[in-house]
């Protein structure tokens, strides 16, 4: 780079170079740009010093302010759960039986297996709980296999026919589309129309009622009532998860339904399963 | 200023500022790419991750195909409103077989990282065929088509070697096994021992609950395995990482 060299036009130095008499400008960059960009690399370089960042053979650098992502979101759960521990440990300690009569730790259950619900349950049971085919309702008092609070732990914790939990509640209709003749499976949804519909075909409804003894009333019982023992649903109370209808009976007689619940007792914590049988329970049908 | 100006020198020479320009690209290209031939050294050694089998495989594809990844990633972040909706923080480890991976953040639908075994597979059914059946105010499409493609696994030799050919560890065995696996995983009449030998932890079911193989057969069994390959029971990822 020539000294001294300038241009008589503008003043500006020269950077020297020549071509066919035309010659460049050497303008400086502006001052506070200059060190904008200076203190940028030196903040850069105080950054990979304090922080994780320079990748090395088997892992980067830890950085000397020690700061740990994985670190940070267990001590912000903790500082989370601490806040309640009094109320979670007492959840814990609590006979379920008696829990809906402890008003304060009733609330807190029930506002955290809300929470609880919302993110786990309300995909099969609806958000409100109401439930869809095939996904029982949980707002009512018709329960499958009970619906007292030890009975919602139980089918919360262990699940219903899932292969992942052996203590899982399990029961399973045959599919009687193998076992009976077309027209004893006309007659028997007949029957079981019967039980809870005005309208229905009284002659074909009583001859159903003798396939009804034969093949049903060992689950459902004698009358169709149901037995929670055995998962058997209550026929008679025109609650249906299947739908009522004839269409829908014949195909639940034929082919049997399998409703599978999934066993939440090693996804949730403890105080979690706790608090959404509690919130279950609250909803409306708790016994 | 002697040494700038010596500038000239390479800028009169195109051999050498030819040279010059090489060894300034090399060295950007070795910072960048070194650090990937240690990356396996970095992926957190965890216990448990195994390739997927040529059902999920193929169900993978079918996710992959579908757009699934459009809406829902396969991360959980270490964040605490992701960590108590979706489950224990994503691992590296546990989408080393992926290819590609399904990393991501922005969610119009929920994470999916850990969502086997989390819904029955009929609720996959009846969500896939029609997500407003069981979830009224879900924005999601349909998909019950699926239901109504059968599949075969034609190219599922290939289709493992392929993978393999990018780095994931399918044995001899796996690949002679392939078409097996594949019809087996969704038969619980099968004999299935040898598929679960080959590929622990895998959903054996007919995830459809119909009798013919199908598309949606293969997806459901993707979607059953996710996230649930490392037990958290008894593995404690490094406190920092």
């Amino acid at each position: 780079m020539s000294k001294g060299k300038t241009d008589d036009v503008t003043g500006t130095e020269t950077t020297g170079h020549s071509w066919d008499g035309i010659e460049e400008l050497n303008t400086p960059l502006p001052r506070w740009w200059l060190w904008t960009l200076y203190l940028c690399i030196i903040w850069g370089i105080i950054y990979t010093i304090a922080y994780p960042a320079w990748p090395m053979v088997s892992g980067a650098t830890k950085g000397v302010l020690g700061w740990s992502t994985r670190a940070n979101v267990a001590a912000e759960i903790t500082a989370h759960e601490s806040k309640n521990a009094d109320l979670a440990t007492a959840l814990l300690a609590t006979d379920m039986d008696v829990l809906p009569a402890s008003a304060d730790l009733n609330r807190y259950a029930v506002a955290r297996g809300g929470a609880v619900f919302r993110a786990n349950c309300s995909q099969c049971h609806g958000s409100g709980a109401a439930g869809a085919k095939g996904y029982p309702n949980l707002l009512d008092d018709e329960w499958l296999w009970g619906g007292a609070m030890a009975d919602i732990e139980y089918t919360v914790r262990h699940g219903i026919r899932n292969e992942q939990d052996a203590d899982a509640r399990y029961s399973q209709m045959p599919a009687f589309g193998e076992l009976l003749e077309k027209d004893e499976i006309t007659a028997v949804v007949e029957h079981v129309v019967s039980l809870s519909n005005a309208e229905f075909d009284a002659t074909l409804a009583e001859a159903g009622a003798t396939v009804f003894a034969d093949n049903c009333s060992a689950c459902h019982g004698e009358t169709g009532l149901g037995d929670r023992a055995q998962g058997a649903p209550n026929l008679a109370d025109a609650i249906w998860l299947y739908g009522g209808d004839r269409n829908a009976l014949t195909e639940t007689v034929k082919n049997a339904r399998f409703g599978v619940m999934p066993a939440w007792g090693p996804r949730l914590t403890e105080a979690d399963v706790r608090a959404v049988s509690a919130y279950v329970h609250s909803l409306g049908g708790g016994e | 200023m002697a040494f700038i100006d010596k500038h000239a020198i390479l800028e009169k020479s195109p051999t050498l500022l030819l040279v010059a320009s090489l060894l300034v690209v090399t060295v950007g290209g070795i910072v960048e790419i070194a650090p990937l031939f240690w990356l396996e050294n970095t992926i957190e050694e965890v216990e448990g991750v195994r390739p997927y089998s040529p059902l999920e495989l193929t169900g993978r594809d079918i996710y992959v195909r579908e757009g699934c990844y459009v809406c829902h990633s396969q991360m959980i972040r270490p964040m605490r409103d992701e960590v108590e909706r979706y489950g224990h923080y994503s691992l590296a480890a546990e989408s080393m077989y992926d290819h590609p991976f399904q990393w991501g953040s922005k969610r119009t639908g929920p994470d999916v990282a850990r969502v086997g075994g989390r819904y029955s597979d009929a609720w996959h059914v009846d969500h896939l065929s029609d997500p407003q059946s069981v979830v009224p105010e879900s924005i999601m499409p349909k998909y019950a088509f699926l239901k109504e493609t059968p599949i075969e696994p034609t190219h599922i030799e290939a289709l493992l070697k392929t993978h393999r050919f990018v780095g994931v560890p399918y044995s001899d065995e796996q690949i002679e096994e392939a078409r097996a696996d594949f019809r087996a995983q969704a038969d619980p009449e099968a004999d299935y021992d040898g598929m679960l030998e080959r590929y622990p932890g895998a959903a054996v079911a007919n995830f459809d609950g119909q009798p013919e193989l199908t598309e949606m057969d293969a997806l459901i069994a993707y979607l059953q395995i996710l996230g649930t390959m490392v037990d958290f029971s008894t593995f404690t990822p490094d406190a920092s990482r």
